[in-house]
């Protein structure tokens, strides 16, 4: 997308099921980050920060969020027609992610709703990655996502370049970052299977890697399964549904 | 009043999540006046059974992005009354500093960002950046401070990673907490330059009075936003206190036919809670520069105009970063110690509430004998503030009539009013439709 430097390219901002903690990490660039943004970049829609909206052609739509119902389809389609570039940001747009933990159960609408569960208004299926519906051109992984990945996938792609988006387990940065392994203070952690890109926060501020960035390609999650038993001391009931919380819809057993 | 008006609009802009408002007038008959939400449902009380009481917080966490340091601190109280688990002080003073950072976070968010367009006269803060540039500068160096607050107690903002059940996972240093005192101290007079812009835009907040309930944490010794039992104020400034495990019976949740969020009632047809509810609940705990605020702006210890609850917003900046270098303080005075995790001595039921932005947040837990949770549930401040909306709308709406005003001034009063909220829809269940016809 290689655009003169006088013409800044349109973005916009979209939002389906989550927490809208992605849009939030863009709050928190401070001051001289976010002003140098808004040189290169023109924000066209943005329902929470700002009143427009726009029925434009858009260069680069973000979406954040799951498709959890049919009513969101033709949102998603119109937002895919209007852009050249779409980006799903967050792990709820990438993968579904959280909202994908209720995926396995067959009562999640009863056991909240009770009798009220059939209201037409409370429909909700399983929770679908944004790729379910529309094709997607680059994912930005994460819960929430890495505020300077996002930079940086934007700086590319207004450059003309390609991103590099990682495809290698968290336990990487851990090294890189001398952090102690999870498993040598008597944790355990699902690192070892996690795609790496968020410089492994967690294993340092002394919490397990909940691999919120998803999975890397091809994991072994019959030898996941296997050390968190023998090395991280959990049963094998735990062990099993350890690495649902962010990757239901990953793993072998996805509904 | 026989003109025609016909107003619709979708996705309420500048709030967190979607909402929409119906209003059809007729012939000056108001036949239909809504507050809607339609956000999509997400189903959190489901997807926390089966989970270890270790993982439980970091997935309430993801229920809602601002408030997300609230909903990790709600859980593991709530988890930590399960498992009779008691904190340390140097625990409890560091989530009070975090509580804190959070409310300043999401006050300057919305005072900033949210609202204050309205007042300026422009559709969002892009244009502001022009127009009003050293105002965007400061909202966003006090959003760049809030930000690093949170993050050197919390790990990060948008759900922490340091809160677990039982303590901390790691302490911020001595020196690190002192450079944030000077930071705090550092951003006073940019406080007081807040306080400047709002007074000059302050006769832009329409004049409205709805008494209702104000429900709010509260303690006797201090403001309360991290601890304490729940405290109802009625217009005739009657207070009753009730403990946070009564909370089913004072929040009354009921589902609504036209919205996937619960609404609420305790004592009168609907409550509010938020800022301006914890300013009511607890005006003589506020520090003198925070009082001196509210008495600038004429707020006193039972205000009942709603959109005043951006202003009550504004007092509890000045007095988060005030109590917070008092915090600090004693923390410092203390020595920081990195402490053990306590561990759970039974595994029961519990409850939790903390004062989220937007109000009193609820959760509640029950464990089995291996530590997985059977049952979660809570209750949200937003879900407690529709049904207050909704009846604040069926006054508000004939009186605007009243006034003849054109569609337009209508329509903003009715967004200023839900704005005014600082609703956080995503949480409550998204979604604002305005539709008129006069």
């Amino acid at each position: 997308m290689s655009t003169p430097t006088n013409i800044k390219p349109k973005v916009a901002f979209f939002d389906f099921a989550c927490c809208e903690g992605c849009q939030i990490e863009l709050t928190n660039y401070g001051d001289t980050d976010f002003l140098k943004l808004l040189q290169h970049i023109e924000i066209v829609e943005f329902r929470e920060a700002m009143s427009e909206k726009t029925k434009q052609a858009i260069d680069i739509a973000c979406i954040e969020g799951s498709f959890t119902r049919e009513a969101d389809r033709k949102r998603l389609e119109s937002i895919r027609d209007r852009a050249k570039t779409v980006i799903s940001y967050g792990q709820c747009a990438a993968t579904a992610g959280i909202n994908a933990l209720k995926n396995h159960q067959d009562d999640y609408k009863t056991f909240v709703y009770g009798k009220d569960a059939q209201m037409p208004h409370l429909d909700s299926s399983f929770a679908r990655p944004v790729s379910a519906v529309i094709k997607v051109d680059y994912q930005l992984f994460g819960c929430p996502m890495n505020k300077y990945e996002f930079l940086d996938i934007l700086g590319h792609l207004i450059h003309g370049k390609e991103p590099v988006i990682p495809n290698y387990p968290v336990c990487v940065e851990c090294k890189r970052n001398e952090t102690v392994c999870r498993y040598l203070v008597g944790d355990h952690c699902l690192g070892m299977v996690a795609r790496a890109g968020c410089g492994a926060p967690c294993p340092a501020d002394g919490i397990p890697c909940e691999a919120c960035r998803g999975f890397v390609d091809n994991p072994n999650q019959a030898a996941l399964e296997k050390v968190l038993v023998e090395n991280g001391g959990l049963s094998p009931e735990r062990a099993k549904n350890r690495s649902r919380m962010f990757n239901a819809n990953e793993r072998g057993d996805a509904s | 009043m026989t003109k025609k008006v016909n107003i619709n609009i979708e996705h309420l802009t500048r709030v967190e999540g979607h909402g929409n408002i119906i209003v059809n007038i007729n012939n000056g008959n108001i036949e239909k006046c809504q507050w809607q939400v339609p956000e999509a449902p997400r189903f959190f009380e489901s997807m926390v059974r089966g989970r270890h009481y270790s993982e439980v917080a970091r997935i309430t966490s993801r229920i809602c992005g601002i408030c997300s340091i609230g909903h990790t601190l709600a859980s593991v109280k709530a988890s930590e009354d399960a498992l009779g688990i008691k904190v340390t002080e140097q625990t409890y003073k560091l989530r009070q500093l975090l509580k804190h950072a959070e409310n300043f976070d999401s006050n300057v968010l919305h005072v900033y960002i949210l609202a204050a367009p309205d007042l300026l006269g422009a559709k969002s803060v892009f244009p502001l950046v022009q127009s009003h540039s050293d105002v965007v500068k400061r909202a966003l160096a006090l959003k760049r401070l809030s930000h690093e607050w949170g993050s050197l107690i919390g790990g990060r903002t948008t759900h922490p990673t340091t809160v677990v059940p039982g303590g901390f996972t790691k302490v911020p240093s001595e020196s690190a907490l002192r450079e944030l005192k000077d930071k705090l101290v550092a951003a006073i007079p940019e406080l007081d330059a807040t306080v400047e812009t709002l007074l000059s835009v302050a006769d832009k907040i329409p004049a409205f009075e709805r008494p209702t309930e104000y429900i709010a944490l509260s303690n006797d010794h201090e403001y309360a936003i991290y601890d304490g039992q729940v405290q109802a104020l009625l217009p005739d400034g009657n207070k009753k206190r009730y403990a946070v495990s009564e909370y089913l019976s004072i929040t009354n949740e009921y589902m609504s036919e036209w919205s996937t969020a619960k609404y609420c009632k305790n004592q009168l047809t609907s409550y509010m809670v938020g800022a301006l509810a914890r300013v009511n609940n607890n005006y003589e705990h506020l520090c003198p520069e925070a009082k001196k605020v509210a008495k600038q702006f004429a707020l006193t210890n039972l205000t009942t105009n709603p959109y005043m609850n951006t202003l009550a917003q504004l007092v509890e900046l000045v007095n988060d970063a005030h109590m917070s270098i008092g915090l600090i303080d004693q923390l410092l005075a203390q020595g920081l110690v990195k402490e053990p995790i306590v561990q759970p001595s039974q595994f029961a039921t519990g409850t939790g509430a903390v004062e989220v932005p937007r109000g009193i947040l609820f959760h509640e837990y029950s464990y089995d004998s291996d530590g997985m949770c059977s049952a979660g549930n809570y209750v949200i401040p937003t879900n407690q503030n529709h049904a207050n909306i909704q009846y604040d709308f069926e006054k508000l709406v004939p009186e605007l009539l009243a006034q003849d005003k054109t569609e337009a001034e209508m329509e903003l009063a009715l967004e200023m009013l839900v704005r005014a909220y600082d609703p956080c829809i995503s949480c409550s269940a998204h979604y604002l439709k305005v539709k008129f016809v006069k």
